[in-house]
């Protein structure tokens, strides 16, 4: 296991990401509400840069109780990066895709030491 | 530029690179040694709208060219019908708001710049070249501006795009079918332009393709030994699909639902009878569709033969005897998709397809890890059937030998 160092905390903003490699693995390090969370940056469809893309918030259609809807809305707490080749969506906090939560992007752990952020591979 | 998400969250790009973005795929094209086989991708597009200026010039009828032209000036750009559509979705696939940041070289066009980007990325050797927004043109509701259109778009296209990458796209050209005699004039016309394999039906449209006036453009194609190509569509407008209320909707049901209209129509007719020398593909369909088709048709034939009389064995023989692009090609079914393959007799019938850069896209990975397929079956499917039927020769002596070892070699 190699540690690779990503960037410095006091760089690294909340909302942000790098992409780093580790030997022939490709890694997306995203900051997200304080925490480090990554992810092999190969998506699990066809193998596009799964970590690249937009950040954007689950959408969620709302129901009433009488199970009409009531449209679509942005999650208040759920937010996804998508592959930039076909639209695939991961759940930032699990990796996991959001139309089949079986599939899981390899996560990788990110240690910290004084200001210096690393991931592991 | 900044792609603009929810919540505030802001991607930063400075420009599109599709070489960047396609990384990971050449990638893939360098692991499974793509450059000893010929890929050839049946299926993939440009967009011709941001050649108007260049295209439109080139119809003939003086009135309508000022027209629109006269209209593009002045920032009026529906030429072309036009669609409600989210193939972009939200921004989430960013080649398409990032598009028009991408540098090309000055004194190439950009087109083919962009087209050898994305080809050299994936390991394509040939790309068969479609419009995007021209596969609507079947709606317009002028067949004499359906025909300029048509006659302006293949005289850029033969004359000014495929001149200049040096063979690696052909195409089929489309048809402006509504007009029988202006069809076939186009054939005639374009037929024998080199990198023009055949000619294609935008098939957004409900025109009866077994109709009798267009018997002649059919036996020009075939005459020709070119192919005849339906290329399909989604269109939110066409009545039936007015009660869906989401594009994901539209776009499943509809690229299927054309070509199932209009391969009914031709089965059914005893088109394959008629044209038996003519290679007829279906494009951009998925191969869902196929065995449904088949067994719909066979199940009614037997018992109604005397409505299709010109036919001599079962529809879903006919159906065989025809090639299909594989994209977007429906992979969540393993074994759904290994009873389609060997019910389309894919060794022989099916082509690779990219699609690209239309936002489902399919690599050639998506036929090469198939773990059904024999070595001869992904050689055929990737590029072996397609240089047989467009006669395409090889890039280098590996290809050339594979060619030959599964009889695919024509052009030598």
């Amino acid at each position: 296991m190699a540690e690779q160092f990503v960037g410095r905390l006091s760089e690294f903003v909340d909302g942000s990401r790098q992409i780093v490699k580790v030997g022939k693995a490709e890694i997306g390090v995203f900051r997200h509400e304080g925490e480090f969370f990554a992810y092999s940056n190969y998506c699990l469809h066809q193998g596009g840069p799964a970590c690249e893309g937009l950040i954007i918030a689950k959408v969620e259609e709302h129901l009433r109780e009488d199970k009409t809807s009531m449209g679509l809305y942005f999650s208040e707490k759920d937010l996804n990066f998508v592959c930039p080749w076909h639209g695939y969506e991961y759940d930032m906090k699990t990796g996991e895709c959001i139309s089949d939560r079986k599939l899981k992007l390899k996560r990788y752990e990110v240690v910290q030491k004084g200001d210096d952020i690393y991931v592991v591979a | 530029m900044d792609l603009i998400a929810d919540r505030g969250r802001r991607v930063t790009v400075e420009e599109l690179n599709t070489s960047k973005l396609l990384a990971h795929a050449a990638e893939q094209a360098r692991e499974r040694k793509y450059e000893d086989m010929l890929i050839v991708d049946c299926d993939a597009h440009h967009y011709e709208n941001e050649n108007f200026g260049e295209i439109l010039p080139y119809m003939e009828n003086d009135v309508l060219r000022q027209l629109t032209m006269s209209g593009r000036a002045k920032g009026r750009h529906s030429i072309v019908p036009g669609q409600v559509g989210y193939q972009d979705m939200g921004g989430r696939v960013t080649r398409y708001p990032l598009r028009m940041t991408e540098k090309t070289e000055p004194g190439k066009l950009r087109d083919v710049q962009l087209g050898e980007r994305w080809m050299d990325a994936m390991g394509v050797d040939y790309s068969c070249l479609f419009p995007t927004g021209m596969l609507n043109v079947g709606l317009h509701p002028q067949k004499e501006m359906e025909v300029e259109l048509c006659w302006a778009y293949n005289r850029w296209l033969t004359e000014r795009v495929l001149p200049e990458n040096h063979g690696r796209f052909y195409t089929q050209l489309a048809l402006p079918l509504s007009d029988p005699d202006a069809s076939l004039r186009q054939v005639e016309t374009f037929g024998g332009c080199k990198g023009v394999t055949g000619f294609m039906v935008t098939t957004v449209r409900t025109l009866p393709v077994h109709d009798n006036a267009l018997m002649k453009v059919y036996r020009a194609i075939e005459e020709r030994g070119l192919s005849l190509a339906f290329h399909s569509g989604p269109n939110w407008g066409e009545p039936v699909f007015r009660g869906c209320n989401r594009f994901i909707s539209v776009h499943a049901l509809g690229f299927s639902f054309y070509n199932i209209l209009h391969c009914t129509n031709w089965v059914i007719n005893g088109m394959g009878e008629r044209f038996p020398k003519l290679p007829v593909i279906w494009i951009e369909s998925g191969l869902a569709w196929v065995p449904f088709l088949m067994q719909r048709l066979d199940h009614e034939y037997m018992m109604r033969p005397s409505e299709a009389p010109l036919l001599k064995k079962k529809p879903s023989d006919y159906m065989r005897d025809m090639f299909y692009s594989t994209q977007p090609m429906e992979i969540q079914d393993m074994e759904a998709l290994e009873c389609t393959f060997r019910m389309i007799n894919a060794e022989t019938q099916l082509m690779y397809a990219s699609d690209y850069p239309h936002w489902d896209f399919d690599l050639p990975s998506t036929i090469y890890d198939l773990p059904f397929l024999s070595e001869k079956a992904k050689h055929n499917i990737l590029g072996g059937t397609a240089a047989r039927i467009f006669k395409l020769p090889p890039r280098n002596e590996k290809q050339k030998a594979n060619l030959i070892k599964y009889g695919n070699y024509t052009a030598g």
